[in-house]
């Protein structure tokens, strides 16, 4: 693995690299070479196999990053690609000719984050939700309890305990001892 | 929940009716213009009814006896619930021999066990089940989920109160409640049944307004009719 | 009354004693199969009264729709079928009650009703409009007609054997003696008719027509309350209709109830072991089953006749 991303990295710009395991590393790479690097991992390397493709919210750099998860089943190693994304923007770029799984993704990162992969085959169809009119519902911004508050009804009487004072209560009420 | 957030409020735009239920005009195959309107065409427009008991009580109550000792259940999973009614036709459970049976069609059915949480999506589904069974019909509640929302009480998706949107006859406390748990379910419904309580269907078609507008509340892409006999 | 000589009103009351009876004895059986199925896979299996309790809760159903005349009608085809079939065969053997109204000829007519229910069932089926319902009727049509095959060869062998198509002299040729029994007499027209027999059974391996985990239960999709009662009184009594013809042709009919209970129940457990042990054929396939096996058999016992 570390060789591999030796052999690349004259030509390609690489973050550094963390190391999860021996076969597992993440590394970040520039959005503009992305597309040359999996297709050489793929052609050359033998990654041939898109684990996932998922996303995450780093609201605060005002930010998205992409993971692209490619495995290499001979050589069992696996190796994730992150790829920052203006958050304002939110625009990916299509690799659904390289695998076309990554559509399927693409559908639901368009409709769970709202980052649009222009050319993806069915990207603005609707992938789970049915009728969805507000935020994509992944994104930090949306708050999930203040809409299930607006939206659904509560059952008045239920009660929340944090479940180690409450537990603590019912199974050790004396357990520092002395208090009750 | 006290904590409402105010500062996030969630927006309460329309959702179009999908093109192809659009009332629209088409051109027939010999030339012919005509408009067509999915929703009336296709689907009878006919309300609910309130259906009276049988007149005499000894013929009601025989029904009634009738129907407690052959609740045909409509093999329709949502939750993880699932997953518990399947152990009742093994041996072990053997629910056949209180007369429970699984129907694959909602027209054979008389109980609907919502079996945990129902997303919005899977709501729809559920509630055009459950008009299409039969009168009298029932529905039991499984699990936390469908009494307040359970470990789902923050999900942007998932219903809370299952009574707001279908009428309930039983509910059965648990996360998941154990095969055991339905068994005696199923046994209080019978109860329930034979003492001629279980009017559920009619306490549907008496407030159906209130079910429509609570049913619509959330489910925004609403493309079926009102009421799906 | 050339056509209907010795006919008397009297037999009319007879008749619907004998559809009383049998519709009970079907209610039963089909009951204690299904009970023995549950024992033999280690539970303790449904109430034998079960199938009355599922009929009254199914006609004290409240509300039902209908989607037309012919939607109505399908039912009552299928258990005119099932009645007329039983009508027209005589149940018991020698017995002035439960004679019916066979004549001769009849076995035409058994033939004909033993089609008649399914054919109607496609009509109604065909106008509830749900696509599950169309796909299963035009399953069951294929099936059953392929099915009826080998035992049209069959029954013609067993009408060339004795020389008539009256099934009371078909039955008295085979007194006696239980060697003078067609399926002693004539094993090949027997065999081509007893696959034939657990062909339209609805039983496994060829219920892939009303298999609830197929499409969804198939012809019935669409149907409930008073309609599938109906439809739950011809299940239980088209079977044993069509076993009291079996029995009749094959096996040397029944001079007695308990001669017929016994071997009505016999040969339905034929088609129910057979079930058990067998995984469901798709129609194709079971098509193929009936020429491949069913046909050759029955032209052989044609030919050997």
């Amino acid at each position: 693995m570390r060789e591999l991303l030796y052999r690349l990295k004259d030509r390609y710009h690489f973050g550094t690299p963390t190391f999860q395991r021996d076969d597992l590393c993440f590394v970040t790479v520039k959005r503009s070479e992305l597309r040359a690097i999996l297709t050489e991992l793929r052609d050359v390397e033998g990654f041939t196999h898109l684990t996932l493709l998922t996303a995450v919210d780093w609201i605060e750099e005002q930010q998205f990053q992409l993971t692209y998860m490619i495995n290499n089943r001979e050589a069992n190693l696996t190796l994730a690609l992150r790829v920052m994304l203006d958050r304002e923007d939110a625009t990916g770029d299509t690799i659904h000719d390289l695998w076309p799984t990554a559509a399927t993704y693409q559908r639901e990162l368009r409709e769970m984050f709202g980052i649009n992969f222009p050319g993806s085959p069915r990207v603005d169809e609707e992938f789970i939700l049915e009728g969805w009119t507000d935020l994509p519902p992944y994104r930090r911004d949306f708050d999930t309890l203040a809409y299930s508050q607006q939206t659904y009804h509560d059952r008045p009487g239920r009660e929340t305990h944090d479940p180690k004072t409450h537990m603590q209560k019912v199974l050790y009420a004396d357990y520092p001892k002395g208090a009750k | 929940m006290e904590d409402v957030d105010d500062k996030f409020l969630k927006k309460n735009k329309e959702v179009p009716l999908r093109e192809e239920l659009r009332p629209r005009k088409v051109t027939t195959p010999d030339g012919q213009e005509i408009e067509i309107e999915p929703l009336r065409d296709y689907f009878c427009e006919a309300q609910p009814k309130v259906h009276p008991k049988a007149y005499s009580k000894i013929v009601e109550d025989f029904y009634n006896w009738a129907r407690s000792n052959s609740l045909w259940i409509l093999g329709f999973g949502t939750g993880c619930g699932a997953i518990e009614m399947r152990p009742l036709m093994t041996p072990r459970f053997d629910a056949y021999r209180y007369g429970i049976q699984w129907r694959p069609t909602p027209r054979q059915a008389n109980l609907l066990v919502i079996s945990g949480y129902l997303s919005v999506k899977t709501l729809k589904r559920a509630i055009r089940a459950y008009e299409q069974m039969p009168q009298p019909k029932y529905v039991m509640g499984l699990g936390s989920c469908t009494i307040n929302g359970g470990m789902y009480w923050d999900s942007y998706n998932t219903i809370k109160r299952l009574d707001d949107y279908l009428p309930v006859d039983l509910y059965i406390a648990g996360c998941m409640p154990r095969p055991e748990a339905l068994l005696h379910g199923f046994m209080e419904l019978k109860q329930i049944i034979r003492k001629g309580e279980a009017e559920g269907a009619n306490k549907y078609a008496e407030n159906f307004a209130q079910y429509k507008a609570n049913q619509k509340a959330v489910i925004k892409d609403w493309d079926m009719p009102d009421y799906n006999w | 009354m050339n056509s209907l000589p010795n006919f008397e009103w009297v037999q009319v009351a007879y008749a619907l004693l004998t559809l009383f009876i049998v519709i009970n004895y079907g209610m039963v059986m089909t009951a204690v199969v299904r009970k023995i199925g549950a024992r033999v896979g280690g539970r303790y299996g449904i109430p034998v009264w079960q199938n009355y309790i599922d009929l009254a809760k199914n006609i004290a159903l409240r509300s039902k729709i209908t989607h037309g005349v012919m939607f109505y009608l399908g039912p009552v085809f299928r258990l005119t079928g099932g009645v007329g079939l039983l009508l027209f065969v005589p149940t018991i053997y020698g017995s002035e009650w439960h004679q019916n109204f066979s004549y001769a000829g009849d076995l035409i007519l058994a033939l004909y009703f033993i089609f008649f229910g399914t054919l109607g069932m496609a009509l109604g089926a065909g106008e509830s409009g749900h696509p599950h319902s169309a796909i299963g009727v035009s399953r069951g049509l294929s099936q059953v007609t392929m099915a009826e095959l080998p035992l049209a060869l069959g029954v013609y062998a067993l009408s060339l054997q004795y020389q008539t198509l009256d099934i009371t002299e078909i039955v008295a040729a085979q007194q006696g003696s239980i060697f003078n029994w067609t399926v002693f007499t004539n094993p090949l027209a027997t065999v081509a008719a007893m696959v034939a027999f657990v062909g339209t059974m609805m039983r496994s391996p060829f219920d892939v027509v009303i298999a609830p985990q197929e499409i969804p239960i198939g012809p019935p999709t669409e149907y409930h309350s008073s309609y599938l009662a109906l439809m739950q009184t011809n299940r239980v009594l088209f079977p044993v209709a069509k076993t009291v013809i079996y029995m009749n042709l094959f096996f040397g009919g029944a001079t007695s109830w308990a001669e017929f209970a016994i071997k009505v129940f016999c040969l339905y457990m034929v088609s129910v072991v057979i079930g058990v042990v067998h995984p469901r054929f798709r129609v194709e396939q079971s098509i193929r089953f009936f020429l491949k096996w069913g046909l050759p058999i029955g032209v052989l016992a044609i030919l050997t006749v």
